[in-house]
């Protein structure tokens, strides 16, 4: 299965699970979503439960807000995750401090779908990972799938969640796992064990991390499409790391991540989005903060650069295996 | 790890219905529209009231004389393509024939730049199939110098402002003479000295500006109106609503359009609210005048612009139009609209194609000829042909990286942060490793520059397959 496939299946199971589960978005109903995530769903839970709507974020958040106080638990779409800014007044003010605010008479248990990242060719404004915005924001839970086995169990459990969650896709990887080497044959998800995907329900807690790979050398920290370029190139490198794919980065599997940081004593950060206030920079605070006297060697980390995503030097921005290779044996000199 | 005993979680909103003696239960309502895939097109539905109609109110005359004719249609030309009624502009036919072509080249530019994507010279492209009147027509209804603030179907106001076809088609490609820098997706122009603002891929922010650029023309006591151009999907975004309060409130010399082509991707007009009443009918509820066009006649299309141009210029205030018209190719070269829409719908298309129906109202005028037409037709191909074949020479998408890499951490800031400088510094690094048979083709560009700088100087071009 690939990561489409396993959204919509796990929507479906939710649906067919529990009657409050809602789903809409531009072009989500009849059409089943650009990407096609929500594909055959209006036939088969109805057009009040499966819809299209308006063109107008601000509204589908709003409205999502509107209906989990009723008692909904509405899954909305946006179709790409550049576009929850015109939504992100009723996403931070509201959604997030429904809870706070009411001291718990209303919450907003919604889960906000969205394709995030670049390296397909978006240009500026069908590129961006905006995750440090909402991780910034206090009452947000921010999910990243990094296979489809995990996008079906974590979509689950973020809909079964009583706080609103943002869960970001990363689309570089919906039909495969990405090496980073843009130039080589595209691979999907069918001989990978991430693309395994039970049938029926099944969770997977958020604010758990998942080892993809043990070792000894350093830790890596990574989410979404890094996991798999981080993957690739430390293989490829010979280096004995630990891989953590964070999956959720709030609530932080802080554990797990200082767990391995105190056993390698070295740590390396990687995402996609931009360097400066990335999330990346908390990890760092963090690590340096837990877990100082057991570092060997300054934490470092690889990120996008502190520019628009560009359209055709797209590869040059992307942080490829060049990048983290670099940061790997920076880290391993010491 | 499969657990299908999971609890059916416990509802905690109210129940389904709260029961209030024998009142029926809510039910909602969710636009459905008119056919499907596999269905016969219906376009009972249509009113389309004959051409020439419609009153033409006085350019000066009070926003809510125009109100009535808002669910009506501007047409001029009739059946038999004669140009009738009270909005015939009366254009000469040396104007009507080079808007004629204008149309044509701008459907020859999008049939070669479609063809361009899917042969791989881009990553994207967008049609403006069908709509061609509506940028052409509302160029040639606008000064020279108003400033346009599009959406991504308006290439036709480039295209009739005399913007070179090379220079969109470098755009498009990317390449080195992309004087955006190749950061922009392909159509997403920008051309500040042809008053054509830069599109955003954000749906619907440029109808605020040109209120903002409107009011701004007023404050400096300029003589220039500001226009703006969203697809009726768009309208429903709350920058839709904040640019007609600002523009009424103000009353901005802008003129405000709404291209209503029925569907917003996979998405009918109705999921933006036409089925309660037209997208011109809005102007009311702001108490901005209003016009609802028929968006593929050419003379109509002309005549609303002119009207409501004349009117901004004259102080009169805003207007909204909005044009009715089809989207007859799909929403981009991403999309497949077979997919979502009856197949028969364009060619059963009641109001035509714009381009056809110019020309018959030519031919019935006895100014032009299909034999003229088709004679255009071949030059206008072979115009695009020629800029297409010029274009290339700076190289297309996929062959490789045209810009220096330096040029990626510009224009973020007029000044280069540190964090930049050392940033640009390390793609530069990246690119001796990643490409190295590009070391010993060191161009000034890796080095830093200023803002201001081109970027047109060569990266190289023979790196076949390092782009995608
Ligand atoms: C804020 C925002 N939301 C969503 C999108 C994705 N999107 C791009 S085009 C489009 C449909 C627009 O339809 P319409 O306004 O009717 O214009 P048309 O394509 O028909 O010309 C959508 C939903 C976007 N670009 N920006």
């Amino acid at each position: 299965m690939n990561m489409i496939e396993a959204i919509n299946d796990a929507l479906d199971t939710m649906m067919g699970h529990d009657p409050d589960v809602v789903v809409f978005g531009e072009d989500v109903g009849y059409f089943g979503g650009v990407f096609r995530a929500s594909a055959n769903l209006q036939k088969k839970y109805g057009k009040s439960r499966v819809f299209d709507t308006p063109i107008n974020e601000c509204g589908i958040i709003g409205a999502a807000v509107g209906m989990a106080a009723y008692g909904l638990r509405p899954v909305p779409e946006i179709q790409f995750a550049d576009y929850i800014y015109p939504g992100l007044d009723q996403l931070i003010s509201e959604a997030a401090r429904l809870r706070y605010r009411s001291a718990g008479e209303f919450t907003a248990p919604i889960t906000v779908r969205s394709p995030f990242g670049g390296g397909i060719f978006g240009g500026q404004t069908h590129s961006q990972s905006p995750e440090a915005l909402f991780t910034h924001v206090s009452g947000l839970k921010t999910v990243i799938p990094a296979t489809p086995h995990d996008a079906k169990g974590l979509l689950i459990a973020a809909i079964e969640d009583n706080d609103p969650v943002i869960f970001l896709e990363p689309k570089r990887i919906y039909n495969g796992p990405f090496d980073g080497y843009y130039d080589r044959p595209s691979k999907t998800w069918k001989n990978h064990e991430g693309g395994q995907v039970p049938e029926g329900y099944y969770s997977i807690p958020l604010g758990k991390a998942r080892t993809v790979r043990e070792g000894a050398a350093m830790t890596v920290l990574a989410y979404g499409t890094m996991v798999h370029v981080a993957e690739s190139v430390l293989a490829e490198k010979g280096v004995d790391a630990e891989i953590l794919d964070l999956r959720t980065l709030w609530p932080l599997d802080i554990e797990a991540v200082e767990k391995s940081v105190e056993k390698t004593g070295k740590c390396l950060v990687i995402h996609e989005a931009t360097r400066t206030s990335g999330f990346g920079a908390e990890l760092v605070s963090l690590v340096q903060e837990r877990c100082f006297y057991h570092l060997e060697a300054p934490i470092e980390r690889v990120t996008g650069f502190d520019t628009p995503y560009p359209h055709s030097l797209e590869w040059a921005y992307f942080p490829g295996p060049v990048r983290i290779g670099e940061a790997v044996d920076r880290l391993l000199k010491d | 790890m499969a657990d299908d005993t999971a609890p059916i979680r416990a509802m905690h909103g109210a129940p389904a219905a709260s029961a209030r003696g024998n009142l029926p239960p809510l039910e909602l309502h969710v636009p459905e529209p008119h056919s499907r895939p596999g269905e016969k097109p219906d376009y009972s539905w249509l009113e389309i009231p004959e051409a020439g109609s419609l009153a033409r109110p006085d350019e000066a005359c009070p926003a809510s004389e125009t109100w009535a004719g808002t669910l009506g249609m501007v047409r001029v030309l009739d059946e038999d393509n004669r140009a009738v009624g009270p909005w015939d502009p009366a254009l000469d036919p040396e104007t009507l024939r080079r808007m004629l072509r204008t149309m044509a080249l701008t459907r020859a530019f999008d049939d070669r730049m479609y063809r361009g994507q899917r042969q791989g010279k881009t990553s994207f492209y967008m049609k403006s199939t069908g709509e061609e009147a509506i940028s052409v027509a509302g160029a040639f209804a606008l000064a020279a110098d108003d400033m346009v603030f599009p959406s991504y179907r308006q290439q036709g106001i480039l295209i009739a402002r005399g913007y070179p076809l090379e220079e969109m088609i470098n755009q498009i490609y990317s390449n080195r003479g992309d004087r955006l820098k190749g950061r922009q997706l392909p159509i997403m122009y920008s051309a500040r000295d042809y008053g054509f603002f830069t599109i955003s891929g954000n749906l619907a922010t440029q109808f605020p500006q040109a209120v903002g650029w409107a009011m701004a023309s007023a404050i400096k006591g300029d003589t220039r109106i500001a226009t703006s151009f969203v697809g009726e999907g768009s309208s429903a975004e709350g920058d839709f609503h904040a640019a007609m309060t600002f523009a009424a409130v103000y009353n901005a010399p802008v003129v405000l359009n709404v291209v209503n082509n029925q569907w917003a991707i996979s998405s009918y007009s109705g999921f933006a609210g036409a089925e309660r009443t037209t997208f011109a009918a809005r102007a009311a509820g702001y108490g901005v005048a209003g016009l609802r066009v028929d968006g593929n006649d050419t003379l109509a299309v002309y005549a609303a612009m002119r009207w409501a141009a004349n009117r901004a210029r004259a102080n009169g205030g805003p207007t909204l139009i909005e044009y009715f018209t089809y989207r007859a190719e799909g929403h981009s070269t991403s999309d497949d609209p077979s997919a979502y829409r009856s197949a028969q719908e364009r060619e059963e298309w009641p109001l035509g194609d714009p381009i056809m129906r110019l020309a018959n109202h030519l031919i019935a005028l006895g100014e032009w000829s299909e034999e003229q037409q088709s004679e255009m037709d071949r030059e206008v191909a072979e115009e695009v042909r020629t800029a297409t074949k010029q274009a290339e020479r700076n190289g297309v998408l996929g062959h490789g990286f045209h810009h220096p890499f330096h040029t990626m951490f510009e224009d973020v800031f007029e000044e280069l942060p540190w964090n930049l400088e050392e940033q640009a510094a390390q793609a530069i690094r990246e690119r001796e490793i990643k490409w190295p048979e590009r070391v010993g083709q060191k161009h000034s560009g890796d080095k830093p520059r200023t803002s201001a700088q081109g970027s047109t100087e060569s990266a190289n071009e023979d790196g076949r397959g390092e782009g995608q």
